[in-house]
């Protein structure tokens, strides 16, 4: 009778923790639903994320690439500083263009931002790395009118 | 010369990572955790004095933890990732982890509480309104109707043992907060044991601070008496874990000072020139200190009704500003200075961006328009009790 009453006067806390309950059996069920079945095998994520990105187009031609055709450009580059700096380092990915040169054919990188980006003064540099001060050291001209990119030593 | 920067700074610390939505975040959970002990007072530790804003703090609390993971959605950018967090969670990420101890607070303690606590309004509502406003009051319902006194007694034993719940899950949704932080051994203004104990109850300053003046403003719009008892007792309660939590923070600060370990020059060198005006004057001197003084002196001395709702409002207006202050300093503060402790860098709050200041404003605004929307919808002042 006790147990009776008490099951009555207590019947509706039933009700939040069957809710609780069905949200907890959804989340399983969506859980199951969406996680791909080989999720971990190599790590804590999908391994079909491996073939996902190697399905991806490539941008990059490759150092190679470029220098088959730019044979000119390249000797300049592998005389001065920059002989280590990949063409795409600053002309940006063409594996397109390389695909075919007459259709895809490439922007001039912009100046202004492109050699500050590596020679802008900043202390935490190593200091033998050249670096100046753009306002400072060329009062607005561009970098090129001086410097030849492919190989910048004056 | 990168403009902002003073020194030797390593590339990648020149541009902050965490922005000033980082520092809404541990903000806006600090309120939630708070306005939820302040809730407790009365529920288990029977203090009777605070019984006007028991229901007002619960709601204060839900409709800040509902906005809570929000700052960090908008920081990280595709919301709709985060529910991996539940699916596939990585057991050695504290973030991660922190998504099960948000989902436990709002599921099992914050909501179980505000439904128990507000069942007999519920399901009176449902008796008495009509069309749409029914159908959403009867839902609430769950489709129990009992409200007989021996349902209600149970009822009230549940709820008290949610709340007894309730304090630990508090402390734990804070309290990693500050572990997040307080465990990044990389960074000696973070690295630090006490964090999570600091900012446990510098949440609980935030959050009673919020109640009282939701409180204030809440009878004004409604045009009805404050209870100057219940006023007292919480600024009384406010002054007690703000001096808690102001000798924690000057603990933490002579350990350092007296510790002076290899980051200190540093670190003390940008408390008095880059965090001067965040640090020393808003967050110690107008933010504690100022509040502080107008507490303590309701204490020692008795005002006028009118004065002593006067220096309440100010005093948590500027405790507001202090902790806000004190998040900033944290969040932004550990990421001004470099790991090589020769240089300084500079952040610069954004307007119209996606980490800028109107979506921090909007961020911030948002619990205040849901607390507006559940008061409207569980209104916690008339006390109704059905017997």
């Amino acid at each position: 009778m006790v147990l009776r009453r008490f099951l009555r006067d207590s019947g509706h806390l039933v009700r939040p923790a069957i809710v609780l309950l069905a949200a907890m059996g959804l989340f399983l069920v969506v859980r199951s639903a969406v996680i791909p079945k080989a999720f971990g095998q190599y790590g804590h994520y999908r391994p079909g994320a491996l073939d996902a990105i190697r399905a991806r187009p490539i941008s990059f031609a490759g150092q190679d690439t470029c220098v088959a055709c730019h044979d000119e450009q390249a000797k300049v580059r592998a005389a001065g500083k920059h002989a280590h700096v990949a063409c795409e380092a600053c002309h940006g990915p063409l594996a397109k263009h390389a695909d075919d040169p007459t259709a895809n054919v490439p922007k001039r990188p912009e100046v202004a931002n492109l050699c500050r980006r590596c020679h802008e003064k900043d202390a935490a540099k190593p200091q033998g790395f050249p670096q100046v001060a753009t306002v400072e050291h060329s009062a607005g001209m561009a970098c090129n009118s001086c410097h030849q990119p492919h190989n910048p030593h004056l | 010369m990168i403009p902002g920067v003073d020194g030797f700074m390593y590339p990648n610390e020149v541009e902050l990572q965490w922005s000033l939505l980082i520092v809404l975040y541990p903000y806006i959970t600090g309120l939630v955790a708070g306005a939820f002990i302040l809730a407790s007072l009365e529920r288990v530790f029977k203090v009777e004095a605070v019984r006007p804003t028991y229901r007002l703090a619960l709601l204060t609390a839900l409709a800040f933890l509902l906005v809570a993971p929000l700052p960090l959605q908008l920081h990280l950018g595709h919301p709709e990732r985060s529910i991996e967090m539940y699916l596939t969670p990585h057991r050695s990420s504290a973030m991660a982890m922190f998504g099960f101890v948000y989902l436990w607070y709002l599921t099992v303690v914050l909501l179980l509480e505000i439904w128990l606590e507000f069942r007999a309004d519920i399901v009176r509502m449902a008796q008495t309104t009509k069309g749409l406003t029914r159908l959403v009051y009867k839902a609430l319902t769950l489709g129990s109707e009992n409200l007989s006194p021996a349902a209600r007694r149970i009822d009230d034993k549940v709820g008290y043992a949610v709340t007894v719940i309730g304090i630990p899950s508090a402390f734990l949704l804070h309290g990693y907060v500050g572990f997040i932080f307080g465990s990044i051994k990389a960074n000696p203004w973070w690295s630090s044991p006490l964090m999570p104990i600091v900012f446990l109850f510098s949440a609980m300053v935030s959050g009673i601070a919020t109640v009282l003046l939701l409180y204030m403003a809440s009878m004004k719009v409604k045009k009805m008496a404050i209870d100057m008892r219940c006023l007292d007792t919480i600024a009384k309660y406010l002054f007690y874990t703000f001096v808690i939590d102001f000798t924690l923070e000057m603990l933490d600060l002579i350990h350092r000072t007296y510790e002076a370990d290899e980051s200190f020059r540093s670190l003390d060198f940008m408390v008095h020139t880059r965090l001067w005006g965040s640090q020393v004057i808003l967050q110690i001197l107008l933010g504690t200190l100022v509040p502080l003084v107008l507490l303590a002196a309701n204490q020692l001395w008795t005002f006028s009704e009118a004065k002593r709702r006067a220096m309440y409002v100010i005093a948590c207006g500027l405790t507001l500003v202090g902790i806000f202050a004190m998040r900033w300093n944290v969040v932004i503060g550990g990421q001004l200075f470099s790991k090589s402790f020769l240089g300084y860098t500079t952040y610069k709050v954004e307007f119209a961006a996606r980490e800028g200041l109107l979506a921090a404003s909007a961020l911030m605004l948002l619990p205040f328009v849901i607390f507006i929307v559940l008061v409207k919808l569980l209104p916690p002042w008339p006390e109704r009790e059905t017997t």
